[in-house]
């Protein structure tokens, strides 16, 4: 079989599972959620036949592996849909099926499958309380794997409306899957319950989604196809929509373009301003912030970014000024990583942490593909999957953990809340190392890691290219540490703070595997991109072989998805620096703040009091939300109450159509008595009266003789009278 | 020297008798009686002219013996019918025989 | 006034008394009697029109057939009637008026205009009536066939009257 078709078959296995199991084995969860993660493991063996296909090709930017088919004849040209498998998929289709399967994985023993249904389980309330098993353990398997078609189907998208058409069934999925507890309430009213976390991440989310759809329908309008190879692949297209006007003035088509699918990705991968829902997206069960919040749908903004990148950057060459679009990026991608990572300092929320901590990557990620950086870009977006799912997925087994000793110990707490837990270090070991090796990971922890290696080509390059974006992303990066050991002491430091977590115990194989695998991944991803200006380190690995491409390859072969090849960096020894101090120091403020005197149960968080008002400005997330209810909820509430409603629905519609009722009533009941009086009645009188003739004559019919001769002697009497009276000349 | 209009007053007088006569009684018998009342009037009033504007002539007097004959059999047609009438209705009430109506 | 108008008078009033006795009578049989003698002071209105055959021919069959015939009648139906109720019907005022309104209105006409005397004929005309009476029922030149219809009309009469009065079997 032709590797063009194998391409095909990557995203369907997934969406075969998601139809089996919501059709037949909805009753069955052993069936579920095998037949998931079979069909999400074939996927993964294809997408990793693929990706090895694709290594050893040679130039494979180049020789890409494209299939399409005709799909919709639209007059002069045809719509084509197909697959393309070029430089940069294929690093995608390395990690997207691999981290999905391993949360699949993962969600078996996270469902606590295996133990009885819970009596006290009511179904959609929330999680098993007392260690039953997940009412709707088979709905979960069926949307995991819609969306991972979704995002598989997006991956080796070939035109803009596949890649859009994927970006929308990954919403749809996020939708259901953060309100998968759909039953679940909770008695703070400011608490924002599942149901509301879904409909808020689901309508953010189309903000961006909509001016997206806006961009995909200008650019088909200007080039008349939706095709990437022919569109980024093209040094003619890319030159034209760069140098024709737009609407707006004084941005080129491209420029406008670009803006607008920089707003879907805005939305999709949770920038400010619409980075509100993905806090409140942590209502979602833990493997679903891991898959969905973490490893891919909000990495599919930055992939659709990078996708674009050539169109993004269309005018713009090394050391010149940047496009518009460009711009855009690095302003709101550099400003979120900081934003977030403020906000991350002050929450008390082991997930709220992460979902921070994830808009802040992301922002990073984004600010490098503003200044340029398409290598160092796509690098960080893979290394941040493995780490970030890690934790994510750790946070989940350390939940699941306190659970289980609430279980125990009866007391009713926040389990996520991390002032409740401590000293889970000597209770779950396993957790506590692979949390340990994503934590360092993230905070870019130097050379082992591989968040360090692709942190720190992006500072590089923001140093090179960007001045401003460089110190802006050195200190978040510096906060980052900060808060990630402040996370790792909290809850693995010290003595446990509750009852609850002195009874925690070590989650099953089933949640600790994949913990194990990724952290796996969370140190080597990073050598593959590790440059070969590097001294010392750099010419060893590039020296290694590996068929075609050296151990190093990530850069020549993802670099290879461009036209033009980018330029390796000659090695600057400033930003290296600065990230290992950064990295470091914050790692090491953060243990002197709160690991090095572990907190007592009870005690306060020390930096409330010095910080003060800061503190509390950031534990509530600056008021966006609030300000946004203010702003947009409220006043379309308004709207959708008042004008929709009462006025267009009830008072205009409704009135017309109660007023063309009456009309037609009062008409009806009008042509009722006019029929009556001119059609209906005449005749009954006329009827009437004939009978009552009938009736007055027929007194004379008495049926007796002499009645019948006095009539007729009456009538000759007036005869004989009339004919006299004419005779004698009285009458004539 | 009586004049013919006496006779034929006279004539009319017991015609208009009978006519009352046919009108005013019950029984059916006597409403016959009327009947021949009237019509001896009538007989009355043909002798009459007869007599008085063609009495050579003797056709006036054959009319009214004709007459004569109609009006007896008349009467025994109509006797009969009465019979009939009684032997069936146990009635001669002449109100009483209004079947012919409708 | 002469004689003959007396005695006209008198036999018209009688014969009018004994009219209105037949129709006012509530004994039938009495009525019946009063009816003889009504049809014999026709009777003698017909002598007095020198019509003898005419006044013989009333009393045989008037009286002698037609009037016994009606008692005749009368006995066969009395069991019903008999001294009973009025014999006066609901609508009799109105048949009095009628009767006088028609008697008005022909003597009023009959008054208006002048009418013939009696014309003078000899005895051979009164003498010899009856055999020009005769003589003009059977002869074919006079009423021959009028006088045989009436002959069958009587038949028919005759027939007929047993047929509807007799008693079915």
């Amino acid at each position: 079989m032709q590797i063009q078709t194998l391409v095909w078959l990557i995203p369907f296995p997934p969406l075969l599972a998601f139809f089996l199991i919501w059709l037949f084995a909805n009753r069955s969860k052993a069936l579920s959620h095998t037949l998931a993660i079979v069909l999400m493991a074939v996927s993964w063996l294809i997408s990793l036949y693929v990706f090895l296909s694709a290594f050893a090709t040679e130039h494979f930017g180049k020789d890409v592996f494209a299939s399409s088919v005709p799909w919709l004849p639209t007059g002069g040209s045809t719509l084509n849909m197909g697959v393309l498998v070029d430089p940069l998929t294929a690093a995608m289709l390395f990690f997207v099926p691999l981290t999905c399967l391993l949360i699949f994985i993962y969600s078996v023993g996270y469902h606590n499958f295996g133990q009885r249904l819970d009596a006290h389980d009511v179904q959609g309330a929330g999680s098993p309380a007392h260690n039953g098993v997940e009412p709707m353990y088979s709905r979960f398997f069926a949307f995991l794997s819609l969306f991972a078609f979704g995002m598989l189907l997006l991956v080796v998208a070939d035109n803009l409306l596949m890649l859009f058409v994927g970006w929308e069934v990954m919403g749809l999925c996020s939708y259901l899957l953060i309100g998968f507890w759909h039953g679940r309430n909770y008695d703070d009213p400011k608490k924002i319950t599942p149901r509301q976390a879904a409909v808020k991440a689901f309508m953010t989310t189309r903000v961006g989604d909509v001016l997206m759809m806006l961009g995909i329908v200008y650019l088909y309008f200007q080039t008349g196809t939706l095709s990437f190879r022919e569109i980024l692949y093209n040094e003619e297209v890319l030159h034209h929509l760069a140098t024709t006007p737009s609407y707006v003035v004084g941005l080129s088509v491209a420029g406008l373009v670009g803006l607008l699918l920089f707003a879907g990705a805005v939305g999709k991968s949770a920038q400010f301003p619409l980075h509100v829902w993905l806090p409140d997206a942590m209502e979602g069960p833990t493997p679903v912030s891991a898959m969905i919040h973490a490893a891919t749908m909000v990495s599919a903004g930055v992939y659709a970014m990078a996708r674009m990148f050539p169109l993004l950057s269309a005018g713009w060459h090394e050391g010149g000024p940047l496009t518009p679009p460009m711009m855009a990026m690095g302003i709101i991608g550099s400003f979120t990583a900081l934003f977030a990572s403020t906000i991350a300092v002050s929450q008390r929320d082991v997930k709220k942490v992460l979902a921070y901590s994830t808009i802040s990557q992301l922002g990073y990620m984004i600010a490098a593909l503003g200044i340029g950086a398409y290598v160092a870009a796509a690098f960080h977006l893979i290394t941040h999957a493995f780490f970030k799912a890690l934790l994510f997925l750790g946070s989940g087994s350390v939940i699941h953990g306190v659970e289980h000793g609430m279980h125990h110990s009866h007391e009713h707490i926040d389990p996520q809340d991390m002032f409740n837990m401590g000293g889970l270090r000597k209770k779950m070991p396993v957790t506590f190392w692979t949390f340990l090796i994503g934590g360092f990971a993230l905070s870019g922890f130097p050379f082992i890691t591989a968040g360090f290696w692709s942190k720190d080509e992006i500072l590089a390059d923001a140093f090179a290219n960007g001045p401003l974006v460089f110190w802006v992303l050195a200190l978040s990066a510096l906060l980052t540490g900060f808060y990630t050991m402040r996370q790792i002491s909290l809850t693995f430091l010290g003595e446990p703070r509750t009852e609850s977590a002195e009874h925690a115990s070590e989650s099953p194989w089933t949640i600790t595997t994949p913990l194990v695998i990724l952290s796996f991944f969370a140190i080597v991803a990073g050598w593959v991109g590790i440059p070969a200006a590097f001294p010392g380190l750099g010419q060893f690995v590039s020296s290694i072989r590996l068929g075609v491409l050296p151990f190093n390859f990530f850069h020549e072969f993802v670099g290879g998805t461009l036209l033009e090849q980018p330029e390796a960096l000659p090695f600057d020894p400033f930003p290296l620096a600065a990230s290992i101090v950064v990295g470091l120091g914050g790692l090491t403020l953060g243990w002197l703040v709160y690991g090095w005197k572990p907190l007592k149960s009870g005690q306060a968080d020390p930096l409330a009091k010095p910080l003060g008002p800061i503190y509390t400005l950031l534990e509530n997330k600056y008021y966006f939300d609030e300000l946004y209810d203010f702003l947009f909820v409220r006043s379309t509430r308004w709207f959708s109450e008042v004008v929709v409603y009462q006025v267009m629905d009830k008072l205009i519609i409704d009135g017309v159509l109660h007023t063309v009722a009456r009309v037609a009533y009062a008409a009806g009941n009008f042509f009722k008595g006019a029929e009556k009086y001119t059609i209906n009645d005449p005749p009954d009188y006329l009827a009437k009266f004939t009978q009552w003739i009938g009736g007055s004559f027929r007194v004379i019919q008495t049926g007796r003789v002499q009645n019948y001769l006095l009539i007729v002697m009456l009538v000759a009497i007036a005869f004989g009278g009339v004919y006299y009276l004419m005779l004698s000349g009285w009458v004539k | 020297m009586v004049p013919l209009n006496w006779y034929l007053i006279l004539a009319a007088a017991l015609f208009c008798i009978g006519l009352f006569g046919v009108l005013a009684r019950r029984n059916a018998v006597a409403i016959l009686m009327g009947i021949e009342l009237m019509m001896n009037a009538v007989i009355i009033n043909l002798v009459a002219f007869w007599r008085y504007l063609q009495p050579t002539q003797i056709t006036g007097q054959v009319f009214a013996v004709i007459v004569f004959a109609v009006a007896a059999a008349e009467v025994s047609v109509g006797l009969a019918l009465i019979i009939s009438i009684y032997r069936r209705r146990n009635s001669v009430v002449a109100e009483e025989m209004n079947l012919m109506k409708w | 006034m002469t004689v003959s108008q007396i005695l006209f008078l008198v036999v018209a009033a009688v014969m009018l008394i004994s009219a209105v006795l037949v129709v006012t009578l509530r004994n039938l049989i009495h009525a019946a009697l009063w009816l003889i003698a009504t049809l014999f002071f026709v009777a003698v209105l017909y002598v007095l029109l020198d019509a003898g055959f005419m006044a013989a021919a009333q009393v045989v069959l008037y009286i002698g057939a037609i009037a016994i015939l009606i008692i005749f009648a009368m006995m066969l139906t009395r069991r019903v009637m008999a001294d009973e109720t009025v014999q006066i019907n609901s609508q009799w005022w109105l048949g009095g008026l009628v009767a006088a309104a028609a008697f008005v209105a022909v003597a009023g006409l009959l008054n208006a205009s002048a009418w013939p005397g009696l014309p003078a004929v000899d005895d051979a005309t009164i003498t010899n009536s009856i055999k020009m009476l005769g003589t003009q029922l059977t002869s074919p030149d006079g009423f021959v066939i009028p006088f045989q219809i009436a002959s069958i009309l009587l038949t028919v009469a005759l027939v007929g009257a047993i047929a509807v009065a007799g008693e079915k079997k």
